[in-house]
């Protein structure tokens, strides 16, 4: 392996630095709608007989589950994997 | 027994559902004990195979095995039960919390995984003594790993005793009454304790079974039977509003959070959320999977299981509008029976016992795995690091064995010693306790910023105020302390989860704590860690530093 190749594994794989911020912002909606209580703590409207309060949460359960899906895709395409390829190397000059 | 059962009818002895409930606990009891030849090993002495299952789990039987970290007693009893009892401050916030965690699974747990990959960490108290090298910090990560699983552990004994009681078995004195659950309890010592970790991952197949079936019989059927959606909620409410027996002043619990409310529902959520994943089992079974991306695929498809938590909650509710009265075998009132009395009163006797077999087997399979992981921690955090740093394998495995053995029995002595009336805080206790070592492992992911002597002292105090404040915790009946997780949060001036509050108090120790010591230039320990083992994947190569000592426990797939 040439020298020009050689990775430090001693810093942070770059990433797509907007890309993850997105991704952080999805992760965040569905923790914050949840933890902010005031905004959903009512009977109306209500489905189906469900007061809002019961269906607002059973809808975060796909609303979460879709924006943390969104999240991984975009995780993955912002910080592609760096294999440790030379890490061997570095191990034993330590 | 008859002579024992009091005086209400239906909670005398039925012969049928009790009938089926035995068969089918036997058969899994036959499959505990089978299951040490399951995928036989040359020898079971090492804690690789018995605490392990000697890593050859695949993806399916990971998958059940991560099940019998989600529904457990906590799902089927407690959280219904509090419902019933209480309300919805007291029991719904279960759903949040289990929306809440995925977003937090995503975000750290890949990185632990990265980390533990490359160092060959099998528990969070591995992790903090290669990040920070400080012995001492990870003995408290690992001694608080174990002191809050027991309370775990307990509720699920809880569920097996409430099961047994509405069955009919058992009688009004203190003995007769603990008794079936004693000879549930020494069962299953028993075969954890010969198989391992391979009783529950083979159990856990029954069990996930029988649990499926019962929820989604009982959702679709029992609220057509009692009225329709429409009733329940207004005998939900019309109940959480009547007057407390214990308190004239104040109504009974909550339909909706009043606005006195959103901090206590908010912080049990979120801290119950932050807590799950810190227990020593949880992680284990996460640090299972193969690779870094099946954490965070896998953290989009869970939420998918809060659904059900939130229809099983949504039980306690249906219980009220069926009138279910949960009376137990002494005669009083026992919130904690409303499920397995809600089956028993609105199902065919045999689909009864399906229903309290599945109760029973699925407070066995998480008992089982927790006291497992709380061995492990104990023999490879305490035992080989402190005690006997050239242990055997077969000694490692020994020890693992009879740790088993005593963490269950410990856990008996908190569901004979605390307040059962409700049972939820058996679980918020626990979560106050393994909480307070979120700093070291959580903030430990991204920066080594604190001190690990700071840590140390935001774990101690943190600790100190969690339990003290839990003790102080009056059960309004039944005048008993640890009656409940919520205390006024300081400077808020608002009823919250003890366990945030301490976290907070914890993490400003640590800060005020580094600030100090960097200005003392008190040296830390040394970190193993580099910034690329954070973002490893499968196929990167291993620091394998101590192939010599410990060979079995940092090779083989993580």
């Amino acid at each position: 392996m040439s020298t020009d190749n050689v990775v430090d594994h001693d810093t942070v794989p770059p990433a797509n630095k907007a890309l993850l911020a997105v991704a952080g912002v999805l992760l965040a909606i569905p923790m914050i709608a949840l933890l902010w209580v005031g905004s959903y703590a009512k009977k109306d409207p209500e489905l189906w007989g469900f007061p809002f309060f019961i269906w607002y949460q059973f809808m975060w359960v796909f609303l979460c589950s879709a924006m943390t899906f969104t999240a991984y895709k975009l995780v993955l395409k912002a910080r592609p994997h760096r294999p440790m390829t030379n890490v061997d190397s570095r191990e034993s000059g330590r | 027994m008859n002579a024992l059962a009091p005086t209400a009818a239906h909670t005398g002895v039925n012969g049928v559902a009790l009938t089926v409930l035995i068969v089918l606990f036997v058969l899994v009891t036959g499959m505990g004990f089978w299951a040490t030849r399951w995928r036989r090993a040359d020898s079971m002495e090492s804690l690789d195979e018995w605490g392990l299952g000697g890593r050859r789990f695949g993806t399916w039987v990971t998958w059940f095995l991560l099940g019998g970290d989600l529904y457990t007693a906590y799902t089927f009893v407690a959280v219904p039960a509090a419902m019933f009892a209480l309300g919805s401050v007291s029991g719904f916030f279960a759903v949040p919390y289990t929306i809440v965690l995925y977003p937090i699974i995503f975000i750290f747990m890949s990185r632990l995984w990265s980390v533990s990959h490359r160092h060959g960490y099998v528990t969070p108290a591995d992790f903090v003594k290669g990040r920070y090298g400080s012995r001492g910090l990870s003995l408290a990560v690992s001694i608080t790993g174990i002191l809050a699983t027991m309370p775990y552990i307990a509720l699920q004994l809880i569920g097996i005793q409430a099961v047994l009681e509405v069955a009919g078995v058992g009688g009004s004195n203190a003995l007769a009454k603990d008794l079936p659950l004693f000879i549930a309890f020494a069962l299953l010592a028993a075969y954890t304790y010969s198989s391992g970790l391979r009783a529950p991952a083979v159990i856990a197949f029954v069990k996930d079974t029988l649990i499926y079936l019962v929820i989604i019989v009982a959702v679709i059927y029992l609220p057509t039977k009692v009225g329709g959606w429409d009733h329940i909620f207004s005998a939900a409410q019309h109940k959480m509003a009547k007057p407390s027996v214990a308190n004239p002043a104040k109504p009974t619990g909550a339909f909706i959070p009043s606005n006195q409310q959103y901090w206590a529902y908010a912080t049990l959520a979120f801290g119950s959320a932050l807590a799950l994943f810190m227990y020593p089992h949880s992680i284990t079974a996460t640090l299972s999977s193969s690779s870094r991306n099946t954490i965070r695929r896998n953290a989009s498809i869970l939420p998918a299981y809060s659904f059900v938590l939130g229809l099983l909650a949504l039980l306690g509710w249906v219980a009220i509008a069926a009138g279910t009265k949960p009376i137990g075998l002494d005669g009083k009132p026992n919130a904690q029976l409303v499920i397995p009395q809600l089956f028993e009163d609105k199902f065919p006797s045999w689909f009864a016992g399906v229903a309290f077999a599945a109760v029973a087997i699925g407070a066995l399979v998480p008992a089982a795995i927790m006291s497992i992981a709380a061995a492990n921690t104990f023999t490879r955090n305490i035992y080989r690091d402190w005690i006997k740093p050239d242990a055997t394998h077969a000694q490692e495995a020994k020890v693992g064995k009879l740790v088993s053995l005593l963490v269950k029995a410990f856990a008996l002595v908190f569901v004979l010693a605390l307040d059962k009336q409700n049972a939820i805080n058996f679980q918020l206790l626990g979560g106050i306790w393994i909480l307070q070592t979120l700093p070291a492992i959580v903030v430990g992911l991204y920066t080594r910023w604190f001190h690990k002597w700071a840590l140390l002292a935001g774990w101690a105090v943190g600790m100190v105020y969690g339990t003290i404040a839990a003790y102080n915790v009056i059960n309004p009946t039944t005048k008993g302390h640890f009656g409940g997780s919520l205390a006024m949060i300081p400077m808020i001036g608002q009823m919250g989860y003890i366990a945030m509050t301490a976290l907070v108090i914890n993490l400003l120790i640590a800060t005020v704590a580094t600030v100090l010591l960097k200005a003392l230039k008190v040296a830390g320990g040394p970190d193993e860690t580099i910034k690329g083992d954070y973002f490893a994947d499968a196929g990167d190569p291993r620091v394998e530093k101590h192939l010599a000592m410990d060979a079995h426990l940092t090779t083989g797939a993580p």
